[in-house]
């Protein structure tokens, strides 16, 4: 009669087993780095961002805790409620900053958008799974309907940065569920040329008058701003040229913890948050950049060897998606502050300031748990 | 893409699918590294430099101003600190509106506004331009407590320019001014470049220009780390300004007051001289202006009053005007009758009442003049006739000879700007001055005019009262000067100015006593004896008459003559009679005789300085009630 008996210390392990020491591991890392980042760029920020660090974390480990089937079976409610509560916000939305993102329930406010970056990648991972063994083409085009309705109603908010987050999730499924190259192929070519018919002609797209149409002028404000940052260099052009001054006054080994002038002289703007990166460069050099990318490598290495042992196609799909969703995050940012690319408002992932982003992340890495120990327990 | 494809196909096709992800991924880390290396390795020094220019920024510590007292140590110069309200250019993108933002916190004028706009066009670098001075307490407060609202909008304490005499002395004082175009083109000129950052005024007028280089001082640097608002938030390292000296005048304010309140209303000048040293004790010139006004740039309705104003209060007429001397050029005319052997003490000459030359009759009708002249006698009445003779019998060459070495016809070198040189005429002048042929031409009939202080002879105040200061010295001519000590304060050093003769002429000592003796009997029973007859002190002096007008063939009739025609009074003069403290020119325009106008105003400024006998003047109200407005 003992297995009846309920063992304290095995209760603890049933409820530790989902846990990926790996990940883990490379995430209590990146959560450390940001603490000492924190005390340096913010430092009246750190105690809440520590309960940032627990909610997130128990989020994480609730998420891993749910089997994958289980989190599956939750993406239909999920998307749909994301859905209306997109078109909500088209309809009682706040305005902030030109933009209607925000939706408020009266005792708080959200983005649904950001609900989005996970429901998603979630819906479309769940209709592959139904489609299991007898994919057609025409399920691409489901899919893709699938991700058309929530990234339009994200576009016309309008808020470009997220919309092209919320794209890239929906097309990292599709990607991996094996949407055809002749589609990829013409597709990045045509992006790729755009981006050169930008940098190529510059000038005369960034005069005053001239109307993109496709995108706003904050938007192309933006774009503009990349291609010539001292073009504007008291406004919109400052954020980059001091971030890159930062960064690049790091040095090798950088200018000491707590010691960067470009932070401590408030030069570098939102430091705690989306420019984050600029401190660590600034302060710890190319050295403290470069652990930083380690981290972030192990971290998506792990995701996708997790992704590619997944024992179903939703899980494969999902943890691919997951994973790539971080790594998409982790290279807009650092190629925002580096100068690389245009200013969109991508948060470091886990280094960053503030708690939405943060729990979204972590719950993306609970998922990647769980279907890393329903792997283990099909073995078992 | 392959239908019903078995579970095995998939993963095998998915697995592709994670390698290409893998693939991309680290390719654009690894571009991040590129990037990073580039930014943190390649092109380090160029960013460590770019931030630490962002850091450090070297900033000017303006020296402060040194003062300027007279000699008795009143402050006739000062500074003085005011909160002033202003905006930085470059971080406003409208100043207009932030103007108006200001307006609806403090009192902004119309005035104000107009002067921002003008600095505004002046101002240099990228320096805050003020919109207000003089900001109360409570004006300050209000503005600071919204500050945050009104980036670009400053409140500084900065030192300002106060003149306590008010118009006292103005034009030997002179004032200063914001730091213009012109004035940025002769720093540069003078290599003061770096000296003058962070400097916005510089010396516009009188002493505050002759010795702007001694009053600026030396400006120091600080070098500051700041934030990326631009606000200093370290000081790193410094050095200190070092302050201007200041200046301490020969210049004794209220004998000065009491010549400007002897000329009364009239256009004049005075200048009463040291001839010991050639310190100038006063130079006085009416009407005169208030120097305050032009601190912060004169508005355009005190800039018209002054320069449209008939009596030109802006003019020194101490140093820049010149006038025939009229009678009192015969004491020297004399003199050079003596030097040159022309004329001796003992000859006389008798029916002097009508001078002949070249058929042109020059009459003397005065009862005094017509027998038994000699050298005495035609100064203490001032007989034309003697003089006309002593002209002609010396020749203009010899005339303009033997006055040169007294500094007419030439700039003193005073130490005020501004400085006229007179007219001393000969031959080579009026070839010189006039272009056509027949102009050119010197006639006998000019020397006898020049004889009497006539003609083209035209004098500075400052000219004449320095001639006769270097006769009284027996020859020992100075560079006439205001400034006695310039004092360094930094160093405690103090520099003395002028202390000895620039020339000697040699002059017989009892052919000056001769002249001197004649003056002083000028004062007792001639011209000028009516003036000084209750003196306590013995005077030696001259009157004389410039003419403005000449009427041909009518007699001169001083009711009948306007106001602005009638002739200018002159008095040169000196006391006590033997051993002169002061030597003293005074001119009123178109005051009639010399003794009429003139040498009255003579008495009062050596009444003053002799008897030290406080002057009831109106000067002394206007000082006080500036003082009452200052401690408000």
């Amino acid at each position: 009669m003992n297995e009846w008996r309920i063992h304290p210390l095995g209760v603890l392990r049933a409820l530790l087993r989902p846990i990926d020491p790996w990940l883990l591991l490379i995430l209590v890392a990146l959560l450390g780095y940001s603490w000492v980042l924190m005390m340096s760029a913010s430092p009246e920020r750190v105690a809440t961002q520590r309960v940032h660090f627990a909610v997130a974390l128990l989020a994480m480990w609730a998420v891993a805790l749910v089997p994958p089937k289980r989190l599956l079976a939750g993406a239909v409610p999920l998307y749909l409620a994301g859905v209306v509560l997109l078109v909500g916000v088209l309809v009682f939305g706040e305005s902030s900053k030109g933009a209607q993102r925000w939706l408020s329930l009266g005792f708080a406010r959200i983005q649904p958008s950001e609900l989005m970056k996970i429901a998603l990648p979630l819906m479309l991972a769940w209709y592959f799974q139904q489609r299991e063994g007898m994919l057609q083409a025409a399920d691409f085009i489901v899919a893709g309907i699938l991700l058309a309705i929530p990234l339009g109603l994200i576009v016309v908010q309008p808020d470009l940065g997220t919309s092209l987050l919320v794209a890239a999730a929906g097309a990292y499924v599709l990607f991996f569920a094996g949407l055809s190259w002749k589609l990829i192929v013409p597709v990045a070519l045509v992006s790729i040329a755009g981006m050169a018919a930008i940098v190529g002609f510059g000038d005369i797209l960034c005069e005053s008058g001239f109307d993109w149409h496709v995108l706003r002028e904050y938007q192309k404000q933006r774009v503009c701003t990349l291609l010539d940052p001292t073009q504007d260099p008291l406004g919109k052009g400052f954020h980059i040229i001091q971030s890159t001054i930062a960064i690049g006054s790091g040095g090798l080994f950088g200018k000491g913890w707590m010691a960067g002038t470009q932070t401590h002289l408030a030069f570098i703007p939102e430091r705690h948050t989306d420019f984050i990166f600029s401190v660590l460069a600034e302060e710890f050099g190319m050295v403290g950049a470069m652990v930083l990318l380690a981290a972030y490598a192990l971290l998506l290495l792990r995701g996708f060897m997790i992704a590619a042992r997944a024992p179903t196609l939703g899980s494969r799909l999902l943890a691919g998606a997951v994973t790539m969703i971080i790594f998409t995050y982790a290279f807009v940012n650092m190629g925002m502050v580096s100068g690389i690319l245009p200013v969109v408002g991508v948060p470091l992932p886990f280094l960053s300031y503030g708690g939405t982003a943060l729990v979204t992340l972590c719950i993306g890495i609970g998922m990647l748990m769980s279907i890393e120990r329903s792997r283990q327990a099909a073995k078992e | 893409m392959n239908q019903y494809r078995s579970p095995a196909e998939d993963l095998a096709g998915f697995r592709n699918r994670i390698i290409v992800a893998v693939l991309f991924v680290f390719l654009c880390l690894g571009l991040l590294g590129a990037r990073f290396y580039l930014l943190q390795v390649a092109r380090h020094d160029y960013f460590h430099a770019r931030a630490e220019g962002n850091r450090i920024a070297v900033l000017p510590v303006v020296p402060q101003r040194g003062v300027i007292y007279d000699r008795n140590g009143r402050l006739l110069a000062r500074n003085y600190s005011a909160f002033t309200l202003e905006i930085n250019p470059s971080r406003v993108r409208d100043p207009e509106r932030t103007i108006d933002d200001l307006a609806a916190i403090v009192t902004i004028e119309d005035r104000d506004r107009k002067r921002f706009r003008r600095l505004l066009k002046e101002s240099k670098y990228f320096e805050s331009v003020p919109v207000r001075t003089h900001l109360s307490d409570e004006e300050v407060a209000r503005i600071v407590a919204r500050s945050y609202r009104l980036p670009g909008v400053e409140v500084r304490a900065r030192l300002f320019r106060d003149y306590p005499m008010g118009p006292s002395a103005a034009h030997v004082i002179g004032y200063i001014g914001r730091i213009n175009e012109r004035d940025l083109a002769r720093i540069e000129e003078r290599g003061e470049s770096a000296n003058y950052r962070g400097s916005d005024y510089i010396g516009k007028s009188g002493l505050e220009l002759s010795y702007e280089t001694e009053l600026h001082g030396t400006t120091g640097v600080e070098q500051v780390e700041i934030n990326a608002g631009g606000r200093a938030v370290r000081l790193l390292s410094s050095i200190p300004a070092q302050s201007g000296s200041d200046l301490e005048l020969t210049l004794d304010i209220e004998l000065q007051q009491a010549a400007e309140a002897a000329l009364g209303g009239r256009r004049g000048a005075v200048v009463a001289i040291e001839p010991a040293s050639g310190g100038i004790l006063a130079l006085a010139s009416t009407p005169s202006f208030d120097p305050n006004l032009f601190v912060d740039g004169i508005s355009v309705a005190d800039w018209r009053a002054l320069s449209d104003s008939p009596d030109h209060p802006m003019l020194n007429r101490a140093i820049y005007s010149a006038y025939p001397p009229g009678s009192t050029y015969k004491p020297f005319m004399a003199l050079a009758g003596l030097e040159s052997g022309k004329r001796t003490l003992d000859q006389r000459f008798s029916n002097q009442g009508v001078f002949s030359y070249a058929g042109l009759r020059f009459p003397d009708r005065k009862s005094n003049c017509q027998h038994n002249v000699d050298l005495h006698r035609s100064l203490v009445h001032s007989c034309n006739t003697y003089y006309y003779q002593l002209a002609v019998d010396l020749g203009i060459e010899a005339i303009a000879g033997f006055m040169r070495p007294f500094g007419f016809g030439s700039r003193t070198g005073v130490d005020i700007p501004g400085e006229a040189s007179g007219v001393l005429p000969s031959p080579d002048w009026k070839r010189a001055r006039f272009s056509r042929r027949e102009q050119q031409q010197w006639y006998g009939g000019e020397t006898v005019s020049v004889g009497i202080g006539q003609g083209y002879n035209a004098y500075t105040p400052l000219q004449l009262a320095n001639a006769l200061a270097a006769m009284l010295n027996g020859g020992a001519v100075f560079r006439p000067h205001v400034v006695r000590h310039v004092v360094d304060t930094t160093h405690g050093t103090r520099r003395v100015i002028e202390p000895h003769p620039v020339s000697y002429l040699p002059l017989r000592e009892q052919h000056v006593m001769a002249v001197r003796n004649a003056m002083v009997d000028v004062a007792r029973i001639g011209t000028a004896a009516r003036v000084f007859a209750d003196a306590p002190y013995h005077v030696g002096g001259k009157t004389g008459t410039a003419q403005v007008f000449s009427l041909r063939g009518q007699k001169y009739e001083e009711g009948k003559v306007s106001e602005r025609l009638r002739d200018h009074s002159w008095f040169i003069g000196f006391a006590p009679a033997d051993d002169p403290k002061i030597a003293i020119a005074v001119l009123v325009e178109n005051g009639g005789f010399g003794s009429q106008s003139a040498a009255p105003v003579a008495r009062v400024v050596m009444d003053r300085y002799l008897l030290g006998k406080p002057v009831e003047s109106e000067a002394g109200e206007i000082d006080e009630d500036l003082a009452a407005e200052l401690e408000q």
